[in-house]
């Protein structure tokens, strides 16, 4: 036996004990134990199930990290969770939305860049051992720990997702991470907000090991062992030659700052400060040092979070967080079904991708059904292609994608369908088919098995109509492409029963949807404020305003894409077939504009037939297409102010939304905002089309809906909810 | 012996396949795996089981793949089951299909499992190819090898004969004779024409003919969805010829004997790609989950002569045995189907049950049994659909459960001839 291991023995005896707690008043979220020389710090907060930084835990470990350094015993310390999958989650938000002065949040930065060196400069080793998430403020904590440790758990994942908040990473990880993983991988992280699994992590340097959870607590006791035997260990640079003269030269960086500068412009549209700021953070760091890095961080930290972006970034934060709670019905009794197999009738587009998403984020059993073999063909080849893409991108192992892949299978009867727990049909939407699928189906399955339809237009009641169990009817409207569109809208008629409102909320919410519970009135929520925003660009048209004037502004506004090029995505055909059905059901103001019937009338569908208001090339859009022009017997005018255009778009949705509201569609201003912003890609930082109201007062909004109406008809009559809270002095959200 | 008069009696379910297709044709790139899979999991589907009932998967292959010799496991970690469902692979040559079912129906009758998942795989295209033994042997030494000089010093050993591939040949081990010669020498044996060869073989291709359009077998078959866009599907047997005709098969040379042979390619059964598999339930499971059984199982036996004699004559033995323990004779039986290797085989076999001369020969009582081709082989054979050999044995007991249902039938028989000189036999009944 070496000399090492017989001191460390000798020590063994008498050393394993519990650090005493401190007498705080509230319950400590570490437990410390020494073993052999080495203080394995646990952190677990109480009654929470994630680990979080606050005010609180700060102070309890910089006391612990006091009493450690004293006690002559610990020779290392490690740093572990006791939750089962996570690491730390980050700072705790709901304490950081408290801070109401910029000077308030840099002094948070500040502090938190303290405590934070006070680890790094620690005169004892300290290992991080991480399982599940490490993100945030708990990447930062572990940056600042001399060696790390993750598990290959698929939980386990690592990164800074603060510019998601309209954040920088304010504890030194601007500072940190370029300087152990390199400029051009650190800034990768830090201005998408992305995070790295286990492996990836490894091979960015950003961990040490990566070890299976079941030896991680003993792995990283071995390591704080080593590490306070034999010191720290050398790290190797990676990226070979290039990535040293890019990370390591100051020119180098200068070439990586430029290209990372035009990628987040080109990204965020110029309307998110957050990525520029934590690229000038990183940036200063590297260029002046890390004491003038830091002070930067905390500066630009202090700015951004008190700046509006941030502040309605959080708020669409707290919202989806408490979406994944809403189960859609009063909370209560109801206890939500399990679905062991999924049945899809339709094996189209639509059903493909239901059936593909619920089998890759669900892992659900899962049976196409269609008219003919070789529409099932097809669709198990759409649905298998999204399993295809995940393995390709390393998301999937073989075995995991061989399983997968056998949970979907396809037939041209109903055989397996006995055994569905969910049916939903996404076959062609006409009211008749519908109906006819609806008791076809009925006729095969279980009394309790749910029936769901998939529909944008038909009003869910109207399909439910002669169902033989009404109660287990309800709408869920799938976006297309379904495997990337985030949002669901769930739609329950009156005799919808509370626990199939329940199930398909949950089910939808597995396949990784944000689920929002709407009413069933005709285009349900996102169609409904959509609707008079896309006629309004068919107006726009139809006097001739030039397209690129009409698209640009609006994605200046800070949409993803432009109306009209959204007409060309959606098809003219739907869009044609939705304004028809909003124009029933709400008369003039949604009286569809001639530009769109024209364009339908010419066969002009958009992108799926490659003939819309752009031309398509090898299935891209390239330019528009000055026939369309001609068309609409029109001579292109780039007359109005862009200022009129937007104004004439936005206020079109806006005043929608509030009728709709009144109306009863959606269950809160909350659900609202989240599906306009993830159901149509309404800008995020304007925090949705009722925090828009609420932001630019019910009383501006009527003056500038009276004045539209002038100008351009009784569509723009303010809703009277409108006028009604312009009087009050009310709002949509508490102010 | 257990017998299915003592109380629990084995129900057939339902049975599905994949198409059975002519090796290195549709399922040139598939795996053994892929295809009993396949098969397995429609099964579960059309016979509306939850997946937690099932207690055992017994599975059988032939020429097993080299990474996954036990492919039962394969099928029994489908996702569709729970994965504490245990399985096994077992090899009885050609009538592999039949022993999965009946090991599995013995284990019911035992009381150790109440439904079993049993079939049978075979992919000819997806065989092993051998290393000679002296290239192996130098592989592993090389492995073994501590240092590189040892490694290079064990590769230095390697001939340019070495590196010949040594692939599977389908011949006895004990005697070095194929399949195809036996066939010939049973052809000559026993006097069986070439034309009588022939009219067997067309009366196959075209009762198979007959029974895919009318969706007899077709409903037996599940999909296979392939091309790059999964939108090509096979829903039949790639080797059945609905248009072929005695001048047709009259004009094909003799493959094993060119100068005075009989055994043609269109007389023999061809080398096939496919699975299928059976659900298998005790009695009052079956009526206790509301299914309605097909049939049941009511006898079974295996027999085996000297491979040096006539290969293929294991059923003359089997069939006495099995109807036997049935307590029946050939005249109660109201559906047979033979597994057709070769048509001489066949005719042979034929020959065999229904004299007395054979009788005398054998040593049998008397003659087992005079075939009447209107109640056998009626939806086509092996000869035209295909055999892939552990398959064959489940696509016969679905086909002859499924006929016996739509005929009304109360006792049938099938009968398999193997490699290695075995028969095989086994008795249904209904009700």
């Amino acid at each position: 036996m070496r000399e090492e291991s017989g001191a460390w023995s000798r020590e063994s005896g008498a050393a394993s004990s519990q650090l005493p707690a401190p007498s705080a008043p509230h319950q400590a979220a570490f437990t410390t134990t020494i073993e052999n020389g080495i203080a394995v710090v646990c952190f677990d907060l109480p009654g929470e199930p994630v680990n979080k930084l606050s005010a609180a835990v700060k102070t309890e470990l910089e006391a612990l990290l006091v009493r450690l350094r004293e006690d002559s015993l610990t020779r290392a310390v490690v740093l572990i969770s006791g939750k089962a999958d996570n690491f730390i989650a980050g700072a705790d938000i709901e304490e950081f939305t408290a801070i109401g002065t910029q000077t308030e949040a840099e002094r948070l930065s500040f502090e938190g860049q303290e405590m934070v060196s006070r680890l790094e400069t620690f005169q004892k080793p300290i290992v991080a051992a991480i399982n599940g998430a490490c993100l945030g403020g708990g990447l930062e904590v572990a940056l600042a720990c001399h060696y790390r440790i993750a598990t290959d758990h698929p939980k386990t994942v690592l990164g800074l997702p603060e510019v998601q908040l309209g954040l920088i990473p304010g504890a030194g990880g601007c500072q940190r991470l370029p300087r152990l993983i390199g400029a051009r991988a650190a800034l990768d992280m830090i201005l998408t907000g992305k995070t790295e699994r286990a492996r990836k992590a490894l091979k960015l340097g950003l961990v040490d090991e990566v070890v299976p959870p079941s030896i991680l607590r003993q792995v990283a006791v071995a390591a704080a062992d080593r590490l306070a035997r034999e010191g720290l260990p050398k790290r190797q640079q990676k990226g070979g030659l290039p990535g040293l003269i890019l990370d390591r030269t100051a020119p180098g960086r200068q070439l990586v700052y430029r290209g990372a500068r035009k990628q987040v412009l080109k990204k965020s549209g110029g309307h998110y400060p957050a990525p520029l700021a934590a690229l000038e953070a990183v940036r200063v760091g590297l260029e002046q040092g890390i004491t003038a890095g830091l002070a930067e961080e905390h500066r630009a930290f202090g700015e951004l979070a008190v700046g509006n972006v941030s502040r309605k970034l959080v708020q669409i934060f707290f919202a989806t967080t408490a979406l994944k709670k809403d189960d859609g019905v009063r909370p209560g009794t109801v206890v939500p079904r399990q679905i062991r197999r999924l049945g899809v009738v339709g094996s189209g587009f639509m059903g493909a991708g239901i059936a593909g998403t619920a089998v890759m984020n669900v892992e659900v059993d899962t049976r196409l059904k269609d008219s003919d073999l070789t529409r099932v063909g097809k669709g198990l080849k759409a649905a298998t292609s999204l399993l295809k893409e995940r393995l390709a991108r390393r998301r999937l192992t073989r075995p995991q994608y061989e399983r997968l892949s056998a949970l979907l299978s396809g037939g041209t009867d109903f055989s397996g369908f006995s055994r569905a727990d969910l049916v939903i049909e996404a076959v062609f939407e006409e009211l008749d088919v519908k109906r006819q699928v609806l008791a076809e189906v009925e006729a095969e399955i279980r009394a309790d098995t749910i029936f769901a339809t998939n529909t944008s237009t038909i009003p869910i009641h109207q399909i439910a109509a002669r169902a033989r169990h009404p109660e287990r009817v309800v709408g869920m409207h799938f976006f297309s492409p379904v495997d990337r569109m985030p949002l669901l809208e769930i739609i329950p008629t009156e005799a919808t029963s509370r626990d199939t409102i329940v199930t398909v909320v949950r089910f939808g919410r597995r396949m990784g949807k944000t689920v929002i519970v709407v009413a069933d009135r005709p285009g349900f929520w996102v169609n409904r404020i959509l609707s008079p925003y896309l006629n309004e660009a068919g107006h726009l048209l139809q006097e001739g305003v030039r397209i690129e004037l009409i698209d640009a502004t609006m994605t200046e506004f800070g949409f993803p894409v432009g109306p009209v090029a959204l007409l060309d995505e959606v098809g003219l055909d739907v869009a044609h077939k939705a304004g028809s059905v909003m124009h029933e059901a709400f008369g003039d103001r949604m009286k569809p504009a001639a530009s769109l019937s024209r364009m339908l009338g010419a066969t002009r569908l958009g992108r799926k037939n490659g003939r819309g208001f752009y031309h398509y090339k090898a299935g891209h859009k390239a330019g528009v297409d000055g026939s369309v022009y001609t068309l609409l017997a029109v001579r292109p005018t780039d007359g109005p102010e862009a200022e009129v255009v937007e104004q004439r778009l936005v206020y079109s949705m806006l005043n929608e939304a509030a009728l709709a509201c009144a109306d009863r569609v959606v269950r809160s201003p909350r659900d609202a905002d989240i599906g306009a912003i993830f159901g149509i890609g309404f800008p995020a930082f304007r925090g949705g089309p009722l925090r828009m109201i609420d932001d630019l007062t019910p009383g501006k909004v009527v003056e500038t809906l009276y004045q539209l109406q002038e100008h351009f008809g009784e569509r723009f009559r303010p809703a009277p909810s409108l006028l009604e809270m312009a009087k009050s002095g009310g709002r949509y959200y508490p102010s | 012996m257990l017998d299915s008069r003592r109380g629990r009696r084995v129900a057939i379910i339902a049975g599905v396949r994949t198409p059975f297709a002519k090796s290195g044709t549709v399922f040139r790139d598939v795996s053994a795996t892929a295809l009993a899979r396949h098969a397995a999991r429609e099964l579960l589907y059309r016979s509306e089981i939850d997946g937690r009932e099932i207690d055992e998967v017994v599975f059988s292959q032939v020429v097993s793949s080299a990474l996954t010799p036990n492919v039962a496991r394969e099928v029994s970690l489908l996702p569709q089951l729970p994965p504490s469902v245990p399985a096994y692979t077992l090899n009885r040559a050609c009538a592999s299909g039949a022993q999965a079912i009946n090991n599995a129906s013995d284990q019911i009758l035992l009381g150790h499992a109440d439904a079993i998942l049993a079939g049978g795989v075979e992919s000819l295209s997806d065989i092993p190819i051998l290393h000679s033994r002296r290239f192996s042997q130098v592989l592993v030494d090389a492995s073994k090898a501590r240092s590189f000089g040892g490694r290079v010093a064990a590769m230095g050993r390697v001939r340019p004969r070495d590196l010949i591939p040594v692939s599977p040949a389908i011949a006895e081990p004990s005697t070095g004779e194929s399949m195809g010669q036996s066939a010939e020498k049973m052809a000559k044996e026993n006097s069986i024409s070439r034309e009588d060869q022939d009219r067997l073989a067309l009366m196959s291709h075209q009762r198979a003919a007959a029974a895919t359009a009318d969706g007899r077998l077709t409903a037996e078959i599940a999909p296979w969805f392939s091309g790059p866009e999964m939108d090509q599907v096979i829903t039949g047997d790639n080797g059945v010829r609905p248009d072929t005709s005695l001048d047709a098969l009259a004009k094909l040379k003799p493959v094993f004997d060119r100068k005075y042979g009989t055994v043609t390619a269109g007389n023999s059964s061809p080398l096939t790609d496919g699975a299928a598999a059976v659900l298998l339930m005790a009695e009052e499971k079956a009526k206790a989950l509301g299914h309605e059984p097909l049939a049941y199982i009511r006898s079974y036996a295996v027999s085996a002569v000297d491979p040096g004699w006539q290969l293929l004559m294991g059923p003359v033995f089997a069939v006495p045995k099995a109807l036997e323990r049935a307590e029946l004779t050939w005249k109660d039986l109201g559906l047979v189907e033979i597994h057709e290797a070769f048509a001489s085989q066949v005719l042979s076999n034929v020959q065999a049950w229904g004299s007395q001369a054979w009788a005398d020969r054998l040593g049998l009582p008397g003659p087992v049994g005079q075939v009447d081709w209107e109640r056998t082989n009626v939806s086509g054979g092996s000869l035209a659909i295909g055999h892939p050999f552990a398959a064959t044995g489940a696509r016969l007991v679905t086909t002859l459960a499924n006929e016996m249902r739509r005929r009304d039938v109360q006792f049938a028989l099938l009968s398999i001839c193997a490699q290695g000189g075995m028969g095989y036999a086994m008795v249904l009944e209904r009700v």
